[in-house]
């Protein structure tokens, strides 16, 4: 009990972040400095020496996301955080990671855009950047924090995901998130579940790097460790070396996309809060998701019955469980810091089932329960 | 030491058989002449092949490492020093060799050479400096001379040159050697005594591009090229003894600077002691 006592902290979204990477093993990371997510280089500058690990602030953040791709591939649990403008920078190297399927994972705290934009504000404006940032065919999990306890969970599942679908992560938390300071206790190391890599078993000569096995996700060997094959961000044949045969470019293109689309059951995280007998369902994610469940509290008591579906995983978009809030409701609100990113998900996802209704704000303030819970007396 | 000309055989034993060949450079390119020396200089040391991690960047150059059998890793153009920052980092006992071109290392990835350099991080690089962007067909470099001619200069380049070993040097790196492909034995030489060295060590290695930038400029084929890197070639010793304007338009080749300065991975080492205490 004492024990417990001492580790109840008083932890902003980004401490949060930077124990959850520890608890999962994280122990190299690279990075720049931008507000809102300098916290998390400065912490970890001071946390990861002391357990061996290795901190280093790069020139910029295609330095950084390239020394985090570098040192996943010598064998490290690797981590970078940013935010919008550094963002933009690391999508290149983040399609490299994709294509040569490196472990890693990339925080971005996300900050009022386009370009310099609102560099103290927090929005939600990078959501489909998350996704489709970097160019070209890509499979991405892309996940988001709502508050410090999920900062540190959901950043233990980003470092699980990633070694398990030898695949980067992205991470989005928001300026909300990352400064607020919250009651929080940091589970013991033996209570935190770890996922690492596997590596190839077989001698080196019989090691195929790329092989098309059947999870789709072939065993990784590190620099060093005695199996000597190539890596490239060209596409490649199971051997790791250039191939234009349309045979294995498509099979190659297949195969990454396949050793995600078939764990969508595992890789699509939601929350359901009172979703199933309520009229009105909100679906929403970061730091949004807390007034939405505020205000769906708030609302219950007033006699309406609302919900709130929150997501996790942003993608592989939860399409099932966004399906079956669609059908059993008779509106959906999709409050969001931005235009409408994941409002158009939910309207691709609506074969007339529901009406779907948007709630934005693009001014760099946060959406609050008063907002929502407006919405919701209008509709019913 | 095997000596350039006697060579074929232990090449031959460090590429990689399974990989389908034919390689991708042009007949008579300079690429091959430098990939040999480096083989060369590695079985000199007689490296442990799975110690080995060669990084390569975007280019013509930088599509080495896929030939041999090393832990091989071919990034994105201008990043190699970035990767290869983070490969070492992870994993210090390990032997980190980046090879790049001219517009890999000192266009798109200019400053990462220079912090690089800074930082004075364990890594041999070795730029191949042909004046020119190869691969995508002949485009000005930041080695492209002035009044030379390009594909994106057809009135004559009108920017002027890096010198790439000056710069690394001023960069902090603690060792810098320039060779020619012409010099192919003096060249393993460079690069045997840089992958000793602790800290960042540098050697540009002089290439000819007779398919682009020789034929552009009309410098005639690969050979006259390579005559004119002999007869245009003079060592560091002779070079500071000349006329500053007498120099500008030679090769000087040789170490140009080897110098202990405190290494990066070493410091490292010794930050994480002192956050443990
Ligand atoms: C981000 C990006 N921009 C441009 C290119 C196109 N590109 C490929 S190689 C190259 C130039 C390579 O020149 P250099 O490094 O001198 O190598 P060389 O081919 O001469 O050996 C360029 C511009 C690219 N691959 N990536
Ligand atoms: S284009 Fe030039 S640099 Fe590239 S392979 Fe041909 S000769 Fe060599």
């Amino acid at each position: 009990m004492a024990n417990k006592d001492k580790k109840s902290v008083l932890i902003q979204g980004n401490q949060a972040i930077v124990e959850g990477a520890i608890a999962a093993g994280c122990n190299f990371y690279a990075g720049y400095p931008i507000t809102p997510a300098t916290e998390i280089a400065e912490m970890m500058a001071n946390r990861l020496p002391r357990i061996g690990g290795t901190f280093i602030q790069m020139e910029d953040e295609i330095a950084s996301m390239g020394a985090t791709v570098g040192a996943a591939l010598s064998g490290a649990k690797a981590l970078t955080a940013t935010s919008g403008p550094g963002f933009s920078l690391k999508q290149e190297i983040i399609g490299y990671a994709c294509i040569t399927e490196v472990p890693c994972v990339i925080v971005n705290v996300m900050r009022g855009g386009p370009s310099t934009g609102l560099p103290t504000c927090p929005s939600q404006g990078d959501v489909m950047q998350a996704r489709w940032g970097t160019h070209g065919d890509h499979p991405i999990i892309v996940l988001a924090v709502s508050s410090v306890e999920d900062s540190f969970d959901i950043t233990v599942t980003a470092f699980n995901m990633s070694e398990k679908f030898r695949t980067p992560v992205i991470l989005l938390s928001d300026e909300v998130v990352a400064h607020t300071r919250e009651k929080f206790e940091i589970p013991d190391p033996e209570d935190v579940q770890v996922y690492n890599r596997v590596k190839p078993t077989v001698p080196p000569e019989w090691y195929i790097p790329y092989e098309n096995t059947a999870r789709g996700v072939p065993p990784m060997a590190s620099f060093g460790d005695g199996y000597r094959y190539h890596v490239t961000g060209l596409v490649h044949d199971i051997h790791g070396f250039p191939t234009e045969r349309r045979e294995e470019v498509k099979a190659f293109t297949e195969r990454i996309h396949r050793k995600i689309s078939h764990f969508y059951k595992e890789i699509q995280i939601v929350k359901k809060y009172m979703t199933e007998d309520a009229d009105v369902n909100i679906i929403a994610y970061g730091s949004v998701a807390r007034s939405a469940i505020h205000a769906a509290k708030e609302a219950r008591k007033q006699g309406f019955k609302v919900g709130v579906l929150q997501l996790v995983t942003l993608f592989p978009f939860p399409r099932k469980d966004v399906e079956e809030v669609l059908r059993s409701s008779k509106r959906v609100i999709v409050p969001e810091m931005n235009m409408g990113q994941i409002a158009r998900e939910v309207k691709r996802v609506n074969k007339n089932y529901t009406r779907v209704v948007k709630l934005n704000r693009y001014d760099g303030s946060l959406i609050n329960p008063d907002e929502i819970l407006r919405l919701i007396r209008e509709a019913l | 030491m095997v000596k350039h000309r006697d060579s074929t055989h232990l090449v031959h034993q460090y590429l990689r058989h399974n990989k389908k060949f034919p390689h991708v450079w042009c007949p008579g390119c300079g690429n091959g002449i430098v990939l040999g020396a480096l083989i060369r200089a590695i079985h000199q040391h007689q490296y442990e092949r799975d110690d080995i991690v060669l990084v390569s960047g975007i280019g013509c150059s930088s599509r080495m490492p896929v030939y041999v059998d090393f832990n091989t890793i071919h990034t994105l153009h201008g990043r190699a020093l970035t990767f290869a920052t983070g490969i070492k980092l992870a994993n210090p006992k390990l032997k980190v060799i980046v090879v790049t071109g001219d517009g890999d290392s000192m266009a798109i990835g200019g400053n990462h050479f220079i912090h690089a350099a800074r930082r004075n991080i364990d890594i041999t690089t070795i730029i191949l400096n042909n004046n020119i962007y190869g691969m995508t067909g002949g485009q000005s470099s930041p080695t492209t001379n002035y009044g030379d001619k390009s594909t994106t200069a057809p009135y004559t380049h009108i920017e002027h040159a890096f010198k790439i070993s000056e710069l690394a040097v001023t960069a902090g790196a603690s060792f810098v050697a320039r060779g020619t492909v012409y010099h192919a034995d003096k060249l393993q030489k460079l690069i045997e005594a840089a992958l000793t060295k602790d800290g960042f060590s540098v050697v540009e290695a002089v290439t000819h591009c007779h398919v682009q930038y020789g034929k552009l400029n009309k410098l005639g084929s690969n050979v006259d090229m390579m005559k004119w890197q002999k007869d245009n070639s003079i060592t560091v010793q002779k070079a500071a003894k000349m006329k500053e304007e007498d120099v500008e338009d030679k090769i000087t080749m040789g170490v140009l600077m080897d110098k202990p300065l405190p290494n990066f991975t070493k410091e490292m080492a010794k930050l994480k002691d002192r956050a443990k205490e």
